[in-house]
């Protein structure tokens, strides 16, 4: 297999009968229970790049702020050839309108009518968007543009800004609107014989 | 009810139903069915007469082959069409967030060969080189660690077939039928037998602290999908994988590294896994808020709908085949629970008046593809097939109605309804609701 290094074959011979000589002495079995010791200790400080994950409560938002205004300018570069004017109408998902739509036959799901948290934004806009260029934006232009999309939705003025202490605070109009897994809602009937169909 | 033939090995010994009230209803008619289709058997078999030319001697006996077919096999070449597809009339406005569908009409057994299946991307395939790849676990743990491929390699291997099956399945049964195939339909749905080290083994290795209930795990895609996982489950049966059916993960199934929670959504099984944190609630990421959450009649959601209710479909004859002749028919299908094995499977070809059991290919294994099948006999006349799965906690799949009933048409995932073909006297089957 290509991950395992290739070795000359003496030497390999040579690590054979090492190997036998110290399973014979050394070798043990492994108790379950025990860790192997397998794996390297890694810092946060080596992690910094990959941990930017931002939960619920807003731990983990980077220092910086940015503003409505701010954030349309970056929208109107960045953003909008997908989404479309006014977070509406683009070839990408929605990504403002719908409120009070959500219990209706036509509904419509946005980050303002739909998410339940305003740290989803930063958070996935920070490693997914924009979708041509991920991860390419910094962290005043993550707060700028959720700020200018927050602000689509009715939930920021437009003198609105962002930052590490004000997002989480942001109250989402669906912040209720999502209960945990609470099936079986629905329960199949086992009729064999003259059965009405569809029941 | 046109008849059934009694699919061989049948008897007592394979009722898998724990309820033995339930048998007897069916059980004589099946058993009459099977005898009118003997008689007509009879005759047809009488004395044989030859019909056509004698039988030649082909190029490909009177000439050697080609050598050994090479450094990796490929599918004979008249099997060309046995291939992945979008789904018919879709054009995904972004080819790397979109999806490939397995073509359930046209593979055999239970386990789905590697380049069949199925696909979800949500922001492309990417190549990832195994040497630099890192799975990374840290936060509310003890010891903080990194591992490489080869690391994980040292682990005790764990194999386990499983089914996975992406939450939006079968979503377009929410609408009005369209005349679409199994593979169209069902065919974000496959079954491979996945290698790789428990979870809990490497939960051991860091050390979980006391307060920790949920993971995030992360891929290292494009998207840095995210999604957050029980503790419990990470402990219970996930596994860290990173070879399918014999050989390491194809790129488009996470490679070098993918999660994977039996019996749960298929997006949860995040893919080029890269990291996983330890924490105390879950993240709320975009994947299970905006995405992956079920939008109720009354405008609330279900979230953390994680476990695939109890599903099957026909997967012969399915959706846009055609029935060249009357008479004998194998009725073929596949079932699946994320709950845990398929108990039995009814088959109906009168629209769900009157059911039979069909028979389980075994073993019938945990959260994993269970092939079944009733032989038929065709009148020629107008029929609608459908099978009803039960698995063994007793979890009956519902109707389509159930399903709307409870929870109107607009909550995009975990359609688990019962499936109607409707075959028409032309043989044409089409997808339909009853
Ligand atoms: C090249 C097209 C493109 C660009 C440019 C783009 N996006 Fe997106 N965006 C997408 C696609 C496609 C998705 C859905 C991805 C998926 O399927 O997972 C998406 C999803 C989103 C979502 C989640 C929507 C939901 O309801 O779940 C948000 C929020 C978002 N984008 C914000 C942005 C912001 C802010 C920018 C600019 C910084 C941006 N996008 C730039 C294509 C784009």
């Amino acid at each position: 297999m290509s991950m395992f290094e290739r070795k000359p074959l003496a030497a390999l011979v040579g690590a054979l009968a090492l190997s036998a000589v110290l399973s014979a002495c050394h070798s043990q079995p492994v108790r379950s229970g025990q860790p192997l010791g397998l794996g390297t200790p890694v810092a946060a400080a080596q992690l910094a790049a990959w941990d930017i994950d931002i939960d619920a409560d807003g731990r983990g938002l980077p220092p910086g702020s940015g503003t409505v205004a701010a954030g349309q300018r970056i929208y109107e570069t960045r953003c909008i050839a997908c989404h479309g004017v006014g977070g509406q109408n683009g070839i990408a998902d929605r990504l403002a309108g719908g409120q009070g739509s959500l219990a209706t036959k036509t509904p419509v799901r946005t980050v303002g009518s739909f998410w339940p948290y305003a740290t989803t934004l930063f958070d996935y806009v920070r490693r997914a968007m924009p979708f041509d260029s991920p991860q390419s934006l910094a962290p005043d232009e993550v707060y700028a543009v959720s700020a200018y999309v927050l602000h689509l939705n009715g939930l920021l003025p437009a003198d609105g800004r962002l930052d590490a202490a004000s997002l989480p605070r942001i109250v989402m109009p669906n912040r209720d609107g999502f209960k945990v897994d609470d099936r079986p809602d629905v329960v199949g009937t086992r009729c064999m014989k003259d059965c009405v169909p569809g029941s | 009810m046109p008849p059934y033939l009694p699919p061989p090995g049948l008897d007592a010994g394979t009722d898998l139903v724990a309820d033995k009230s339930a048998k007897p209803p069916g059980r004589r008619r099946f058993l009459q069915g099977g005898a009118v289709l003997a008689g007509a058997a009879a005759t047809l078999a009488g004395p044989a007469r030859a019909v056509g030319e004698a039988l030649p001697v082909p190029a490909w006996t009177r000439s050697q082959g080609r050598p050994a077919a090479g450094p990796y096999g490929q599918p004979s070449g008249f099997e060309g069409r046995v291939i992945r597809r979008v789904r018919e009339g879709a054009q995904p406005t972004f080819p790397t967030a979109a999806s490939s569908l397995t073509p359930l009409a046209d593979i055999f057994g239970t386990i789905t060969p590697n380049g069949l299946v199925f696909e979800r991307h949500h922001a492309g395939i990417p190549d990832i080189d195994p040497e630099q790849h890192r799975l990374v676990i840290h936060g509310l743990v003890e010891r903080p660690l990194s591992f490489s491929l080869n690391d994980l390699l040292r682990f005790p291997a764990v194999s386990r077939v499983h089914f996975l099956e992406c939450a939006g399945n079968s979503g377009s049964e929410w609408r009005p039928a369209r005349k679409l195939t199994v593979q169209s339909l069902h065919g974000l749905l496959s079954c491979c037998e996945w290698t790789g080290v428990s979870l809990g083994t490497l939960l051991q290795e860091v050390g979980v602290a006391p307060e920790a209930k949920w993971l995030l795990a992360e891929g290292a895609d494009a998207a840095a999908m995210t999604r957050s996982v029980p503790l419990d489950k990470a402990l219970d049966d996930a596994l860290i994988v990173y070879a399918q059916n014999g050989e390491m993960l194809r790129p488009e199934q996470g490679y070098p590294l993918r999660l994977l929670l039996p019996g749960w959504e298929g997006n949860i099984n995040v893919k080029w896994l890269r990291r996983l944190k330890l924490g105390t609630a879950p993240w709320q990421s975009r994947q299970e808020t905006s995405k992956y959450t079920d939008l109720l009649p009354d405008g609330t959601s279900r979230q953390f709908s994680f476990v695939l209710d109890v599903k099957s479909v026909i997967t012969g004859p399915s959706g846009g085949q055609i029935l060249k002749s009357r008479g004998r028919q194998q009725i073929t299908g596949l079932a699946w629970s994320g709950h845990g094995r398929i108990r039995r499977v009814d088959v109906s070809i009168d629209g769900g008046r009157n059911w039979e059991e069909a028979v389980l290919q075994t073993p019938v294994l945990d959260r994993a593809l269970t092939r079944f099948s009733l032989p038929w006999l065709w009148d020629g006349g107008p029929a609608v097939l459908q099978s009803r799965a039960v698995d063994s906690h007793g979890n009956v799949q519902p109707t389509r109605s159930q399903l709307i009933a409870a929870r109107g048409t607009e909550s995009a995932y975990h359609y688990n309804g019962i499936q109607s073909w409707q075959v028409l006297p032309s043989g044409e089957v089409h997808n339909v609701h009853v």
